[in-house]
């Protein structure tokens, strides 16, 4: 989409140091009955995503992040700089962390047309990058509008433009999608996910929909009950079947990471290259020639075969190696098989028994049958 | 069409009632907001105490500043060693009486608007960069206006309206501190005045209701600046 003029975009000396050591925090704050203990580092690049379940802290350890809470003991820093150590007793407030927050609701001041809701914490640095801004979201046509006349979608976009303007060294979003629905949602995370490449810092991205994660995050922290369950990379944690629970239960799913090989216009598919051998089809998906883009496969759609099959309707035969079979924690029917696939892994569920009469074991050779219309596909 | 004496009492009438809105304003919206937004020791105090000059009898005001603020008062020798300045029997005194009666129905107003600024926004306001002067000044504060204009007009209003507070503190003087319900009064008090007394009457009536429309155009208009369609 929009590209920033060259200028523009280029950190200035303070937010590159904030982007080669990122956010940094050990944390501890009790809430009534709730204790959030949390200790954490994420990288300076990126969006990492804090996932959970509602009440699992995931919003409370933003707050502190951004400064709107303070912890009962702890630190935050930024790179080299501290937002609040409670052991030195520094505690920047809010307007001088350099923070941009995302919050649920757009939160736009209503006694403000949308270009005054831009420009409110704007310094005279940002200004250059006002127009790239605009054009990023596509608000461009909202300028004199008043919030009050705004669709939700549209109010986000506004809230989001808002908050990049601040020239932040860090972004916040706290489940920006939540007040959307379907359509709209799809249409925002497609701003969402053309702004985080966009951006030269590292966004911290709350949301309790694992699908949306996986769309977006390239690290992942699982929260429950205000403690770090796992911090990874995405497709790290996909892959934890101690997880599963917690990541979707029945939906869970592992990433792929692939580029468009080419296009079949006469059935409508689209060949996607995983690695120099591995190939897979999927429905059409208009994406230019080697396009890197990330998969989401639900674990219940992989099946497991000792040979090449014929006669069978699943598209995609991938030869694959078995790392691990562990049972679910939660399922006393199934296993989950994690397979690697050159340099990708994948999981797999079947059922104990399919695993005991195919005498499945870690090591094994197998060819991983995989239905084609079981991509959830974004562009990266 | 309007006799001098009347003039004058208008005159004087408006000029205590807009001084008596112009010193309440700062520290009422101080007050209101320190009621609304703040959580201290006492408040439930501090907040009886604004509340009083509505419940109390308004001549035990005025003895009350009579006795503060008299010459031999605390806060009135005081006044009077270092500035000079002497309140009782003044327009002064008087815009002080009808600023302190005033004074609750002010910050009650201001309080419930400045309760209903979402605290989200102010929240929002500060991880822009805002501080806490600025978010006041640019967020809470316009969004409260409806009930900021509300408040100075009932103020006003009722300092327009003052008789018991201001006749004890600051007694009856005409062209000093003989406002229209002071000179009605005496009207009144006067035997063959009845004519001259029901033209103060009407008189009367007639600011309230121009006050009362202007209250309403103004808060329609700042309720409106804000829910504006495409503009």
């Amino acid at each position: 989409m929009a590209d920033f003029p060259d200028t523009a975009m280029k950190p200035d000396a303070v937010s590159r140091k904030a982007a080669d050591t990122g956010l940094r925090l050990a944390v501890t704050r009790q809430q009534g009955h709730f204790s959030l203990n949390a200790d954490l580092t994420l990288p300076a690049r990126g969006v990492s995503a804090l996932f959970g379940a509602s009440g699992s802290g995931k919003t409370s350890l933003l707050r502190l992040i951004a400064g709107l809470d303070k912890p009962d003991d702890g630190h935050v820093y930024l790179g080299e700089r501290a937002l609040v150590d409670t052991r030195r007793g520094v505690c920047l407030p809010p307007n001088r962390r350099r923070i941009g927050v995302v919050f649920q609701e757009p939160r736009l001041f209503p006694h403000y047309r949308v270009r005054g809701n831009l420009t409110y914490g704007m310094p005279a640095s940002a200004r250059p990058r006002f127009d790239a801004v605009v054009e990023l979201l596509g608000i461009g046509h909202l300028l004199e509008r008043m919030p009050g006349t705004l669709s939700g979608g549209e109010a986000q976009r506004v809230s989001i433009g808002r908050a990049l303007l601040t020239d932040p060294e860090l972004l916040l979003m706290d489940e920006p999608l939540s007040g959307l629905d379907g359509a709209r949602k799809q249409e925002l995370l497609n701003f969402i996910l053309t702004l985080v490449q966009d951006v030269n810092i590292p966004v911290v991205y709350i949301s309790h929909d694992p699908q949306e994660l996986t769309a977006i995050a390239d690290q992942m922290v699982v929260l429950e009950n205000g403690s770090v369950l796992a911090s990874d990379s995405l497709e790290n944690v996909l892959l934890r079947v101690d997880l599963t629970r917690q990541l979707g239960g029945f939906d869970a799913a592992s990433s792929l990471n692939a580029r468009v090989a080419g296009h079949d216009h006469h059935y409508g598919l689209t060949h996607l290259a995983l690695d120099e051998t591995r190939q897979l089809t999927v429905p059409y998906h208009d994406a230019p020639v080697g396009t890197a883009l990330r998969l989401r496969l639900p674990a219940r759609d992989v099946a497991l075969a000792q040979s090449a099959p014929t006669g069978i309707s699943y598209r995609n035969r991938l030869a694959a190696r078995v790392e691990t079979i562990t049972p679910l924690p939660d399922d006393a029917t199934a296993v989950e098989v994690v397979l690697r696939l050159g340099q990708q892994r994948l999981r797999a569920r079947l059922t104990r028994k399919s695993r005991d009469e195919m005498a499945l074991a870690a090591g094994q050779t197998i060819i991983a049958l995989i239905r084609s219309v079981a991509f959830d596909m974004r562009q990266r | 069409m309007l006799s001098a004496a009347e003039w004058e009492a208008i005159q004087l009438s408006l000029r205590i009632a807009l001084s008596a809105v112009g010193w309440i304003l700062v520290p009422g919206i101080a007050m209101a907001w320190l009621l609304a937004r703040r959580e201290f020791r006492g408040k439930a105090l501090l907040d009886g105490l604004v509340h009083l000059p509505l419940v109390l009898p308004p001549v035990v005001i005025g003895y009350l500043l009579l006795v503060s603020m008299g010459r031999r008062g605390v806060i009135g020798q005081w006044l009077h060693e270092l500035a000079g300045i002497s309140l009782p029997f003044t327009w002064q005194g008087a815009a002080v009486a009808s600023g302190v009666m005033a004074f609750p129905l002010f910050v009650r107003a201001v309080r419930l608007s400045l309760e209903a600024v979402d605290p989200k926004l102010e929240a929002a306001a500060h991880t822009l960069g805002a501080g806490h002067w600025r978010i006041f000044c640019t967020v809470t504060l316009p969004l409260a206006l409806p009930g900021l204009v509300t408040g100075t007009m009932l103020a006003f209003a009722r300092a327009l309206s003052e008789f018991g507070a201001t006749i004890t503190f600051a007694s009856n003087i005409p062209g000093e501190t003989r406002t229209l319900p002071l000179a009605l009064y005496s009207l009144i008090q006067t035997p063959g005045q009845e004519a001259a007394a029901a033209r103060l009457c009407v008189i009367a009536v007639v600011i309230a209701m121009i006050s009362l429309v202007a209250s309403e155009w103004l808060a329609r208009n700042a309720r409106q600046r804000m829910s504006e369609r495409d503009g």
